[in-house]
């Protein structure tokens, strides 16, 4: 058994680092602040192949690994979550489902350029009455002979007003339940398609999450992603293979905290002396650390999961459970090691705690991840 | 065009600590960098490459470790790595390795030789320099600028304390240059994924031509009496405000500090 990072990984490291480091930190809190999303370190990203890392060479991409890929959301995360969640959405949840499900067609027309960077993707699931329920999905697409006509809403889409790609979710016949919804892929500026209100958020500010409005939306025939009536099965294997992306940014988050608390109590000095030096900062450090570590060897043994092929959905969820609940107890405990100072907005600990937050929440919750934890441990 | 970069490995600290016996670098437990004003120097040859088309080779001197650096070049767009790595060249200075790797650069054809202005271990600025000298090559040293002109000539800035020299070199030569000068390029993705796919050269002096006298430590002259490091300052920061600015200033990074 290795556990270590591979020759390749090592050399990965030191350059997603450095980027992260030099391009990305200094970005991070005006980002948060403006409320805006980073489109230069998108193009920068691109330039560099960290758009399309885990995608096969064919298809324009990088021919890396996803364990690659998870270290590029982990390491950018570590500095800016934002950054972090524009490249995991990109990349799990509409690159991955049109590599897994796509024609040679759909590949050869849409991977090329989200791999380069030069269009951005989206995937589009969640409703107004369908989150956590899934299922209730209220969009609809109508067969129209040469085309497929969609109408209703989705909500909380990241990436969206910067997206050229969505994968749309939509009822195809609602009397199959689940086996009625099919997926789609959608393009900006496709009739009858159009970007909603944008949210403000709590953390992860900079990402852009709008509403996706179709209104007698015209997609092309040969757009529908995979078969008929797979859509729900497509969207749940696309989630799995994203809370891998989710539980890397979230590790990241909580690595940053770590860094951040590390650096901050070495310094703070009360009672004459490091606040590192006294005892309970030290305890309460470790048992942080442990638990930072125990959640990357999640995310790593997920990732290796879906890079040999194996079955990897409890291992995606336990990841992403684990690591969410540790970047939030890792943040909100570096707020409390900053004192005063950490509720201020002059260090970036208060904004790792807001971001920390969502990694708890979507992709699916905390409590679908432990469902689906529980299905699997329960089966037969 | 063909241009040779030298690259080094070198430790990535500026806390160099010194084996008070031998007088030599302890490298162990520290990790180990490309030479910055080396990777300097292989950003501007990638830049040649990238306006007129070369092919780069990357050339270093060191032990089996060293593989890294070499990998890092290809990741970053180098063509060609080979690393010169034998017994024979253990112990050698300057004087000794810039032998070593002109013989290297004899072996191979080239337009031009790009070394860094000096590593951040040793601060001799000497291997470059030597190098010309062994291979009879026009040399500038401490590049900042170099451009290819339409005659096939270089025009070359070469950065002195208090002034700035344009240079324009004819023929092959040899450029020694500052990493403040040439901002190195990142990594590409792809570039990593296949570093460990290509083939890093090792070879030993049987490669080269060479006179046993001038390798490794019997073709080291230098003798260091003694080494030591530098007691360490921190860099100050240079402001230019009004007096009452100042005083908030100076009160403004204390409190950043904690110190008030």
């Amino acid at each position: 058994m290795d556990f270590s990072y591979s020759k390749t990984e090592q050399l990965f490291l030191q350059m997603i680092r450095s980027f992260a480091e030099n391009e990305v930190k200094p970005l991070a809190a005006e980002v948060d602040d403006q409320e805006r999303f980073p489109i230069e370190t998108v193009q920068k990203m691109g330039k560099l192949g960290i758009m399309g890392i885990p995608i096969p060479k064919q298809y324009g991409g990088q021919g890396g690994t996803v364990q690659m890929y998870i270290m590029a959301v982990e390491e950018l995360s570590r500095v800016c979550a934002t950054t972090g969640v524009i490249v995991s959405a990109h990349t799990s949840l509409c690159m991955a489902p049109i590599l897994e499900n796509g024609t040679e067609e759909q590949k050869m027309k849409y991977l090329p350029k989200l791999a380069s960077g030069e269009w951005i993707g989206a995937f589009g699931l969640t409703e107004p009455n369908a989150g956590t329920d899934a299922a209730m999905q209220q969009t609809t697409a109508v067969d129209a002979g040469d085309k497929w006509i969609l109408n209703g809403t989705k909500i909380f889409i990241t990436n969206a007003s910067y997206a050229n790609v969505f994968i749309v979710m939509a009822m195809t016949d609602k009397s199959k339940g689940t086996k009625g919804i099919s997926a789609f892929i959608v393009e900006k500026g496709m009739k009858g398609f159009s970007i909603g209100k944008k949210e403000l958020k709590m953390g992860i500010r900079g990402s852009a999450t709008c509403e996706l409005i179709f209104e007698n939306c015209e997609v092309p025939k040969e757009n529908l992603l995979g078969p008929l009536g797979k859509g729900f099965t497509i969207a749940m294997k696309t989630l799995d293979g994203g809370r891998i992306g989710i539980a890397s940014q979230a590790l990241g988050i909580a690595q940053g905290a770590m860094d951040e608390t590390v650096k901050y109590t070495k310094e703070r000095k009360q009672f004459g002396k490091a606040i590192a030096q006294f005892q309970n900062t030290q305890f309460q450090m470790a048992d942080l650390k442990t638990k930072v570590e125990a959640a990357r060897l999640l995310v790593r043994s997920a990732a290796w999961k879906k890079d040999m092929g194996l079955p990897y959905s409890p291992d995606a969820a336990m990841a992403k459970l684990f690591a969410a609940e540790t970047a939030m107890e890792v943040t909100t405990k570096a707020v409390q090691f900053h004192g005063g100072y950490g509720y201020t907005r002059e260090y970036p600990v208060e904004r790792m705690m807001r971001d920390a937050k969502i990694t708890e929440i979507y992709e699916g919750t905390s409590e679908v991840q432990r469902m689906v934890i529980a299905a699997q441990l329960f089966k037969k | 065009m063909n241009i040779i970069v030298c690259i080094k490995q070198v430790p990535d600290t500026t806390e160099i600590k010194i084996d008070p016996v031998k007088g030599t670098l302890i490298r162990e437990g520290v990790p180990s960098i490309m030479n910055p004003d080396d990777k300097g120097g292989l950003e501007l040859a990638l830049r040649l490459k990238d306006q007129f088309g070369a092919n780069v080779t990357v050339v270093s001197m060191g032990p089996p470790q060293a593989d890294v650096i070499m990998r890092e070049a290809f990741a970053m767009g180098a063509d060609r790595a080979i690393l010169l790595s034998d017994r024979k060249f253990a112990g050698s200075d300057t004087l000794a390795t810039s032998y070593a790797l002109a013989g290297l650069c004899r072996s191979l054809d080239y337009d031009l030789i790009i070394a860094g202005r000096q590593a951040i271990d040793g601060d001799t600025a000497q291997v470059g320099p030597e190098m010309a000298e062994h291979l009879g090559l026009p040399q500038v040293s401490y590049v900042a600028d170099a451009k290819l002109l339409p005659n096939g000539n270089l025009l070359v800035h070469k950065e002195n304390e208090d002034s700035v020299q344009v240079l324009e070199v004819e023929g092959k030569c040899l450029l020694t240059v500052l990493a403040s000068a040439f901002e190195a390029r990142y990594m590409t993705v792809s570039g990593i994924v296949e570093a460990y796919n290509k083939e890093v050269e090792v070879w030993g002096a049987d490669k080269i031509d060479y006179d046993e006298t001038k390798l490794g430590l019997s073709g080291s002259p230098t003798k260091v009496f003694q080494s030591f490091p530098k007691a360490m300052k921190a860099p100050g920061e240079v402001h230019e405000v009004s007096e009452e600015e100042a005083v908030e200033l100076i009160v403004n990074k204390l409190k950043e500090k904690h110190i008030i």
